[in-house]
């Protein structure tokens, strides 16, 4: 892929980055914030995944068909996951009638 | 048409494309189709992880607690240097740096090697407190302390997950290895000029994704809830 | 016909076939025409492997005890008929086959992007068929192509592992094939091969490969998580541990829901490019019937759940699937108009393809329609597990996929083998083979119906005659599936040379003489018409 040369010092600032996106996710995770533990060490973990994504696997100059596909590729992950886990979130919301109990009788007719 | 480039033309150029800008375009093309297939395949098991770490996120919670941190942190690191000094090395082909080019693949598996030596030490430590499923199940003392309050069964299913993906991940590791142990003996025979290295290429976008795979399995895994 | 033996042995022109002697120029080839033929018998054997599998459960069904084999065996007859038959012949025959002959001839090139990715995908397929073999001769697997946990998981004996080892080799040579033909449509055009120019069987092939390069790796994945359960007797979808077998599910249809597109896709564009050519007319709504096939790809991956609906699924998430199952249907409904306006005034000839191409469309709605009363949730509770879903799935992948290959096959073989047929025996096979597919399948909806259920080995005595009468249907078309075999096999040897356009259809594979010289094209071709430049006044080749 014919692309600009990048620079030896734009690398090894992204990789300083990436160290301290890895520093900070750890102590994060000695700070309890209930859920938000996880939203932050997804949203750094997603950072860390663009920065290599855009800079070191040169994303940045590639052409748009790369883009889409590595696009569509994440989105049809997302779907996978979005879908299943429909199931599982909804699957006990159907309510059971009251006048279901076993050990009571029916008090209507 | 330069030399250099007629020199590539001929000696690079397979029969089925026109010219190199076609085939190096389908090579990339490739890779990255290959890689969205790698998206899907860990995938997969991510999916499952995020229902079962929903459903028993307390199990998940103690089962991470038992991994070491520092060293999971350290080895992220350690793999992150490895995709840097690879990204040098599809840079020093591209500057026709034919030494620079094998220095930097050699100082990617070396990395690479660092951070197997790394799990295969967890690995054993997994061993040694009994948590492995199957094999070696039977966590005792402090570690039984920590599982008991989640479900010593959903514990178990943590640390499948933790074995399929890490297991996974190294695999796809050590067939990286050995690319890098290719390009380091063709570099070395002269195959890659700055108008013809797509194999480099090629490998690092791998190699890059590999790394990609373990910054999620880090926090994934490592990283569950507060600790302590 | 029968006096080619006495004509002078002309000496071939050079092309693919003679160009190279020998078992290595074979099984090292790098040609995309080769290796398609080495596809072309291998999915052959695989297709009566599978087939010799439905024979022996037709035979034992003719009873309502059952005639032949033990009910364990014939769990593993079952099993291994869809196996076979959906891994090994279904979703390779037309990308394998025909895909790889014709992709690079229709884009003008001269070969794939990867030609040795493309030998390096029939070696995993082969490999993958002996693992499957090996499963078959060592006991068999008696879980349904399915492999449901945690039966297939925990409770089964059988060789699970093996044949999973077996699937998941396979899935390789899926993703490899579809990761060629998506890159050589994209990268590999001939100059003035513009998208919309591209014969609608390209779009079908390039929406195939898709699904493949998206759907296949998770099936990898489910069949290597569920491989170490059987192994290590522990894993995540079974119970034991708080697993929980439908996540085994969701992961399995994910892919083979799409993988049912991957069959039918490649046979739709098939049957586009055959009733255009005896039509002698473009195909109507050439833009509208492309993306049909995209969005059928797309869609087809939002499904999954209407395999599950009457597991413990969540009812809600039933609903959407319910939902978006009747949309996926509005694009295939959208290619049968298409085809049938294509017809419409058309210039029609009944050769030997057209008479395929015509029963895939009625046989494809049947299948297709009666896909909508399972999609329903209501009504998927009554036939759920009947042989109602037998009988549509083989309406499809039989009425369907199978004619649509069948179809093809006969239509390029001139270009392929450079011999034609006789088109004589040809429609009397295909109408042979179009009466024994009614006759088999068609009692088995009635049966599902009334309540026989799939699966099982025995049935209530008031299902005998309708089983019957199937089973009778099966032999019927086990002949008609031989007559092909046998004349196509004389042909290669005994039919007359075949001209470079004896249909005089549309596209460059035609612009080439039969067969092609290994390297396609004398010059790459330059287009400057659009697809399916028929005139109608045009008299139907030959």
């Amino acid at each position: 892929m014919p692309h600009p040369i990048v620079p030896q010092k734009t690398y090894v600032i992204v990789f300083l980055c990436l160290i301290g996106l890895t520093i900070l996710t750890t102590a994060i995770a000695f700070v309890d914030l209930g859920p938000f533990n996880t939203v932050a060490a997804l949203a750094i973990a997603f950072s860390k995944m663009l920065l290599v994504i855009l800079f070191f696997m040169g994303v940045r100059h590639s052409s748009g068909l790369v883009r889409i596909i590595l696009v569509a590729g994440f989105f049809w992950l997302a779907l996978l996951i979005a879908f299943t886990m429909s199931d599982y979130r909804t699957r006990f919301w159907t309510p059971a009638p009251d006048s279901w109990s076993i050990t009571a009788p029916p008090t209507h007719p | 048409m330069t030399d250099a480039e007629a020199h590539a033309q001929h000696a690079g150029l397979a029969h089925q494309f026109e010219d190199l800008e076609q085939q190096q375009d389908s090579d990339f093309l490739g890779i990255w189709l290959f890689l969205v297939t790698e998206i899907m395949f860990f995938g997969g098991v991510f999916a499952a992880y995020a229902i079962y770490r929903w459903l028993y996120f307390a199990a998940f919670e103690g089962g991470s607690h038992i991994l070491d941190v520092r060293l999971g942190a350290a080895n992220t690191i350690v793999l992150l240097g490895s995709s840097l000094t690879m990204a040098l090395s599809v840079r020093s082909a591209q500057t026709g740096n034919r030494r620079a080019l094998v220095m930097f693949l050699i100082a990617t598996m070396i990395l690479g090697g660092i951070f197997l030596g790394v799990k295969a030490f967890e690995y054993n430590q997994k061993f040694v407190e009994h948590v492995v499923p199957s094999l070696d199940w039977a966590p005792e003392g402090q570690t039984l302390a920590r599982l008991a309050p989640g479900g010593l069964d959903h514990a178990q299913l943590y640390f499948f997950f933790y074995f399929a993906m890490t297991g996974l991940h190294a695999l796809h590791m050590i067939i990286g290895m050995g690319l890098l142990l290719w390009l380091v003996l063709r570099a070395r025979k002269d195959a890659f000029t700055p108008h013809y290295f797509a194999p480099v290429e090629v490998v690092g976008l791998y190699w890059h994704f590999v790394d990609i795979v373990w910054i999620f399995l880090f926090p994934l895994l490592y990283l569950i809830g507060g600790r302590y | 016909m029968s006096t080619a033996t006495l004509e002078p042995r002309v000496r071939a022109r050079r092309n693919y076939l003679n160009a190279d002697y020998g078992w290595k120029s074979w099984l090292f080839t790098l040609d995309h025409k080769r290796i398609a033929l080495l596809y072309m018998v291998s999915v052959t054997f695989f297709f009566i492997i599978g087939g010799s599998f439905a024979v022996l459960m037709r035979i034992h069904l003719v009873e309502p005890q059952g005639l032949l084999v033990q009910p364990e065996t014939y769990n593993k007859l079952f099993t291994l008929h869809g196996v076979v038959m959906i891994f090994f012949f279904l979703i390779p025959s037309i990308p394998a086959v025909l895909g790889n002959f014709l992709v690079p001839l229709m884009v003008g090139a001269r070969d794939l992007a990867f030609p040795r990715l493309n030998l390096l995908s029939w070696y995993i397929y082969i490999v993958g068929g002996l693992f499957t073999l090996y499963s078959a001769i060592a006991g068999g697997v008696d879980t349904g192509w399915t492999f449901y946990t945690p039966y297939s998981s925990t409770y089964s004996n059988t060789q699970v592992t093996a044949v999973a080892i077996g699937v998941f080799i396979t899935g390789f040579s899926s993703i490899l094939t579809g990761l060629n033909f998506i890159v050589t449509i994209h990268k590999m055009r001939a100059p003035g091969l513009t998208w919309f120019r591209m014969p609608l069987f390209l779009w079908a092939m390039y929406a195939t490969s898709i699904i493949m390069v998206l759907g296949t790796p998770v099936l990898a994945i489910t069949v290597f998580l569920l491989a170490l359960e059987h192994l290590f007797h522990v894993g995540i979808f079974s119970p034991a541990l708080g697993g929980d077998p439908l996540l085994f599910q969701h992961l399995f249809w994910f892919y083979s829901h799409p993988a049912v597109y991957i069959m039918i896709l490649p046979a739709m564009g098939v049957v586009s490019e055959i009733i255009a050519c005896f039509s002698r007319k473009r195909i109507f709504g050439y833009k509208i019937v492309a993306f049909s096939s995209v969005a059928i790809a797309v869609l087809g991956f939002l499904v999954w759940g209407h395999h599950m609906f009457v597991t413990g699924q969540s009812v809600y998430a039933g609903l959407i699937f319910s939902m978006l199952s009747f949309l996926v249907a509005i694009p295939s409904a959208i290619k049968v108009f298409n085809w049938t306006s294509t017809l419409y005034k058309g210039s029609i000839s009944y050769e030997a393809p057209m008479l395929y191409a015509l029963g895939f469309i009625g046989l494809f709605t049947m299948g297709g329609l009666t896909g909508l009363f399972l999609a329903s949730l209501a009504t998927d509770v009554h036939l759920n597990g009947t042989y109602f879903i037998v009988a549509h799935f083989h309406y499809i992948m039989v009425g369907g996929a199978v004619m649509g290959y069948l179809g093809g096959i006969h239509f390029w073989w001139p270009k392929i083998s450079g011999r034609k047929y006789p088109n004589m025996w040809a429609g009397i096979a295909a109408v042979i083979i179009f009466i024994g597919f009614n006759l088999t399948f068609f009692p088995q909806f009635i049966l599902g119906y009334l309540g026989m259920p799939r699966r099982y080995a025995f049935y209530p005595a008031e299902f005998q005659v309708l089983n019957v009468m199937s089973s009778a249907g099966a032999t019927v078309l086990g002949v008609g599936y031989l007559i092909p075999l046998i004349y196509l096999i004389w042909s290669m040897r005994y039919g007359p040379i075949a001209e470079p356009n004896p249909w005089g259809a549309t596209g460059l594979e035609w612009t080439t003489s039969s067969p092609p010289p290994t390297e396609n094209f004398a010059e790459i071709p330059v287009v400057t018409q659009e697809a399916y430049a028929y005139a109608p006044e045009e008299a139907a080749g030959d």
